[in-house]
């Protein structure tokens, strides 16, 4: 037993090493990207129109190539990641507190309460949140801050259902009789006692979450939708780039593919979290 | 068929089955000898980990992948077996050797009806199709199904376990093996579904005329119906020979101590001076089950009252269902009865709050079945035991000085302390358990179904352990249990339960002794090891 | 029985319910319509005017209700920019999704429990490797990088352009849209057909069969296969609300002609009344499918029969 857990412990898959090393550079390049141009990321020109990249017929003055408004791709994905990122773990994070909170309210008070959550699940279920964010878009003008909202909203069901979920199973446990028989406080048993238990089911469906947060910021923007010119994210790069797929591939495909790496490490790690922290969901068995 | 040869039916020999490197051993059994003779019964008897459900396994011939057999041999009815998992054991299996598990239900597939999946059996062994249902049928009767027609339509999750479990065995002897398999096939049932499985097992030995192996943990159930017995004990066998000879002269101490677990009768002298600490006066309790439409109300609890007498333990002996865990909670307060009184040392506690509670819990205490749930997780063992002293107010330092007294007392080293709970085996779980209730020092233990999920020879040794803390700190016990065993071990007062009711409450010597209603004496006599009367 | 018949279908009723307050109440104080309606610099007088032909002068509860009579008599309002019913604008745009949607459902179904069998029957060795790859792959590539590389390699090394209207007309139209719409569920089924089956598989009465002499193959068929194939009803009814997600997406990728493509362009023009219908068209079409794969329970595990 001592051997398997040593292997478990430091055998890290090739995969997740390579995961977590992209997620790194990815953050270094959202945080620090900008100060490889020396370019700024909405300054245009008219000179320098949709020039190709490095490699396929670009100069280093634009290394990753220009847009049809001759701003510098680099920069712009440098600032298209930074705002990607940050919706992404602000979003992923909101949903997360919201629902876990009400999953934990609805197990811990049952009752009306439970039957009210329990309920609010059940309609946001029955609407993909794409389109809930497409019909908000619909009427009221698009804003950082309510798009940033709008994301936070998706996925706060699965953590309201897995906590509730958590918490009435942990109740159920010895631990929780025997420690009520010793005359503790629900104050007490729920903070030492429940949620230290059950944390680990939010903590795993953040990193399953997270890379669904991902693609629908990017796909949003991508339906121009999301995030809005002046700003900028990876996939309002692609929505502007989409008309020119064919003779402009560079404005699609880069963020396109960062994308992609970027929702791949940050599952493939997740995965393997949730492998270690929980047994019951384990894929490899 | 005739099957009056002398070639035994199974005969197996000098078998050794490697572990997959890194175990806590290598091998998983060692050097195993067995022969059954015709129509004889061998039981097998050993605790969690001795390795004998892995001969079980060997004999079928579904060995797991990561279990080789280093050497030895199996054969049946004197011809070697072929190779583990090989297609041509399918052939053995049903028509040779046939096997029941321990729980039937979850060993039949959940979406078929029964029927039509004991008629597989027939059919894949190349019996003509017309002649299945037939068969099956005859079958069904020959379990004792009160209705087989109902039998064969039902699914598996419509059965109680009874049931499930005679519809496996019809399903094992179908065609008529010469050797069948029983491991552990009435542990989950209650006693006296257990009386009637062990019985029917019998029966259908000698009309099929066919060898057993039963595998157990308890020699009540060899003393009932074994022939030969073989005692195994981490791989190896420590003792082996006939019925009468292992169970009245034991050679092998572990033989010895598992035998005195099936004692049977009270040893703890009537005592009259009795001045009540703890009572229950009509204690009632309704469960409302579901929602709107299919809501029911379930008695669990009705009109019980009984007295604890301060130093001695009172058993409360039910099956399952019989509302004994309900009664426990609402002895502890952690369950509102609807009507009747809880009184410790004569003052109602049924309507107590804020302080006046607190006082209590710290003067009645829990031990609860399960040793796995009971701790929580992420507490280390001197936490878990100081949390309750911190609770009522003890400064942290001294809580855990008195957490590491109490944690030798218990039988633990004081390196334990440290440690977390997946880091013990069942039986010390259970000691920080009782470590933990006990630091209060209460004047009252309540132990529900405390030592049920252990081992026989473990539930031995926390027994004693009760007895032996009770003697020296004091505190009366409600020991709340399915096994009259552990009943008969550690009561002085008994109190049967049945459906939520009490059904006869008295001295332990006594009620054993002179059960004077018709479900105790059942009890009783279902228990394992009755009908050949008592052994050694 | 009955009882989780009634709690069903009063589970999705309700639902229905609250999702066609809470669109109204949004609607209702997204803004006032009146003055959307009217021209940019009209009086106060004009406005006041739309308001009441709008009926929006009246109490809250009164139009609330009156909107749900309308609901109900089938009156789902008018595009703002067309004037023709919401209702026959979608109807005249389903066929083209419903195409696409069935085809990538039936790509995706087959595709996914054959290689979530397979994967699970090789547990271990290369293939099973190779599916969960494929499986995580799935999960993370977004449809719109899925479709444009289609659409690139498509025209570069086949010239033919997939991304126009006409392209929906031959075969490869057909199937390079559905291919991208049902890539993600494809990667779930396959995952979870693997994990359903493996769970299965170490289920005790499936050694009990082995005991009773069946043979591998009929194993598998006759009693692994289908408990495995129970808890995939419900995953199928899950992810109906990713293919209707992925369908807003892949269509506007393909220009493909649907219920989809219509939405992000009446959100894109501000036609609400259009959007409001697609909305809870969206809704009852998921809520109802739950509804389905519920019942369809009481017909494929006895067990839920039973309560």
């Amino acid at each position: 037993m001592d051997t398997n857990t040593q292997n478990r412990r430091s055998g890290m898959p090739m995969a997740v090493r390579l995961a977590l090393i992209f997620i790194a550079l990815f953050v270094l390049f959202a945080l620090f990207g900008q100060w490889l141009s020396p370019h700024e990321f909405r300054a245009t020109s008219l000179f320098d129109r949709l020039k190709p990249p490095v490699g396929f017929g670009g100069t280093w003055e634009y290394p990753l190539g220009t847009d049809a408004r001759g701003r510098d791709l680099l920069v712009r994905l440098a600032v298209g990641a930074q705002i990607t990122l940050i919706v992404a773990v602000v979003g992923t994070l909101i949903g997360a507190v919201l629902g876990s909170l009400l999953g934990i309210l609805a197990a811990a008070r049952r009752g009306f309460a439970e039957t009210l959550v329990v309920g609010a699940v059940d309609v946001q279920a029955s609407l993909p949140i794409i389109v809930v964010a497409l019909f908000v878009l619909a009427m009221f003008d698009s804003s950082f801050t309510l798009f940033l909202l709008l994301i936070g909203l998706s996925g706060w069901e699965v953590y309201a259902r897995l906590m509730r979920g958590a918490v009435l199973t942990a109740k159920e446990q010895g631990y929780v009789t025997a420690v009520r028989a010793l005359g503790a406080s629900p104050y007490r048993i729920y903070l030492r006692h429940i949620l230290p238990n059950v944390i680990s089911v939010g903590l795993v469906q953040f990193t399953v979450n997270l890379p669904l947060t991902v693609l629908l910021e990017t796909a949003l923007s991508f339906l121009g939708l999301g995030v809005q010119s002046p700003l900028t994210s990876l996939g309002q790069i692609m929505s502007e780039g989409r008309d020119r797929l064919l003779t402009s591939w560079w404005l699609t495909l880069f963020p396109g593919v960062i994308i992609f790496l970027l929702a791949l490490s940050i599952s493939l790690v997740g995965d393997w979290v949730r492998d270690k922290f929980d047994p019951t969901l384990r894929t490899e068995n | 068929m005739s099957r009056t040869s002398d070639i035994p039916v199974l005969t197996v020999r000098d078998l050794t089955i490697a572990l997959p490197s890194g175990a806590d051993r290598d091998f998983a059994v060692t050097d195993i000898d067995l022969t059954i003779a015709p129509g004889q019964t061998l039981c097998l008897v050993g605790e969690s980990g001795s390795g004998k459900s892995v001969v079980a396994q060997a004999v079928m011939g579904m060995l797991a992948p990561v279990l080789r057999v280093q050497s030895g041999e199996i054969a049946l009815q004197g011809v070697s077996n072929p190779p583990q998992r090989s297609p041509e054991y399918n052939k053995l299996r049903g028509p040779q050797v046939a096997m029941v598990f321990q729980d039937a239900i979850s060993s039949l597939n959940p979406i078929q009806r029964v029927g039509h999946q004991l008629e597989e059996i027939l059919q894949v062994h190349g019996v003509p199709r017309q002649q299945c249902r037939g068969r099956v049928m005859e079958m069904l009767a020959a379990v004792m199904l009160p209705d087989p027609q109902r039998a064969y339509r039902s699914y598996p999750h419509e059965m109680s376990g009874g049931q499930a479990q005679r519809i496996v065995i019809a399903g094992a002897l179908l065609l008529n093996p010469s050797l069948l398999i029983a491991d552990e096939p009435t542990t989950a049932l209650d006693v006296t579904t257990q009386a009637e499985i062990l019985e029917l097992i019998e029966k259908l030995k000698v009309q099929f005329n066919t060898s057993v192996l039963f595998i157990t943990h308890d020699f009540g159930v060899v003393a009932d119906i074994a022939d030969q017995v073989v005692v195994m004990k981490d791989g190896q066998i420590v003792e082996a020979g006939s019925a009468p000879d292992v169970l009245q002269n034991p050679q092998h101490e572990y033989t010895k101590r598992l035998l005195a677990a099936s004692d049977l009768q009270g040893n703890r002298p009537v005592q009259l001076h009795a001045e009540p600490i703890f009572e229950a006066r009509d204690l009632s309790l309704t469960y409302t089950r579901g929602m709107f439409f299919n809501r029911t109300q379930v008695p669990a609890v009705r009109n019980v009252s009984l007295s604890l007498v301060k130093g001695q333990t009172l058993a409360v002996v039910g099956e399952s269902g019989s509302g004994k865990s309900s009664l426990s909670k609402c002895l502890l307060r952690l369950q509102d009865v609807d009507s009747g009184q809880v009184l410790f040392k004569g003052q109602d506690i049924t309507r107590r709050s804020g302080a006046e509670l607190q006082a209590f819990r710290a003067k009645v205490q829990v031990v609860l079945q399960d040793p796995f749930g009971a701790l929580d997780p992420r507490f280390k063992t001197i936490d878990a035991i100081a949390e309750g002293l911190i609770i009522h107010g003890v400064p942290k330092v001294e809580a855990h000085a008195r957490a590491l007294e109490m944690l030798q007392l218990v039988g633990l080293k004081p390196q334990a302390a440290d440690r977390y709970p997946q880091e013990f085996s069942g039986g010390q779980r259970q000691r920080i358990c009782i470590a933990r209730a006990l630091v209060l020092q209460p004047e009252v233990l309540i132990a529900d179904e405390a030592v049920s999920a252990l081992d026989v020879s473990i539930q031995v040794q926390v027994l004693e352990l009760f007895a032996d803390l009770q003697k020296r700190l004091g505190f009366s016990m409600v020991f709340i249990t399915h096994d009259l065993h552990v009943a008969a071990a550690i009561s002085d007062q008994v109190l049967v339960m049945q459906h939520g009711r009490v059904v006869e409450q008295g001295p332990t010597v006594e009620v054993f002794a002179n059960p004077a209603e018709d479900y105790t004496r059942a009890l009783l006599e279902s228990a394992p090891g009755q009908k050949r009367g008592r052994v050694a | 029985m009955i009882g989780f018949i009634f709690s069903k279908v009063a589970r999705a009723v309700i639902t229905l319910l609250v999702t066609v307050t809470l669109v109204f109440i949004f609607i209702r104080f997204s803004g006032d319509p009146a003055a959307a309606l009217a021209p940019p610099d009209a009086p106060q007088e004009v406005i006041d005017q739309y308001r009441r032909a709008l009926g929006l002068d009246q109490p809250f509860w009164v139009q609330y209700t009156g909107y749900l009579n309308r609901l109900a008599h089938g009156d789902f309002g008018y595009s703002i920019h067309s004037g023709r019913p919401s209702l026959q604008i979608f109807l005249d745009r389903l066929p083209a999704t419903l195409r696409l949607g069935g085809i990538a459902l039936v790509i995706s179904l087959v595709a996914g429990l054959g290689l979530g069998a397979v994967a699970a029957l090789n547990r271990g060795r290369p293939v099973d490797r190779a599916v969960m790859g494929f499986s995580v792959f799935a999960f993370a590539m977004p449809n719109f990088l899925f479709g444009l590389v289609v659409i690139l390699t498509g025209s570069l090394m086949f010239q033919v352009y997939l991304g126009g209207q006409g392209a929906s007309g031959s075969i490869f139209g057909v199937v390079a849209p559905a291919l991208t719409l049902g890539l993600a569920s494809m990667g779930s089924y396959a995952r979870f057909t693997r994990s359903s089956l493996l769970e299965t598989i170490n289920k005790p009465f499936m050694l009990a069969a082995e005991a009773r002499g069946i043979p591998y193959k009929r194993r598998l068929l006759r009693h692994a296969l289908p408990n495995a194939a129970i808890p995939l009803v419900t995953l199928v009814g899950l992810s109906l609300g990713s293919l209707i997600a992925g369908s807003v997406v892949t269509e506007q990728v393909f220009a493909w002609p649907g219920v989809g493509q219509l939405l992000v362009r009446s959100v894109a023009t501000r036609d609400i009344a259009t959007v409001q219908f697609l909305v809870l068209a969206i809704a009852a079409t998921m809520v109802i499918a739950n509804l389905i794969v519920d019942l369809l329970y009481l017909v494929i595990d006895p067990r839920i029969r039973a309560r």
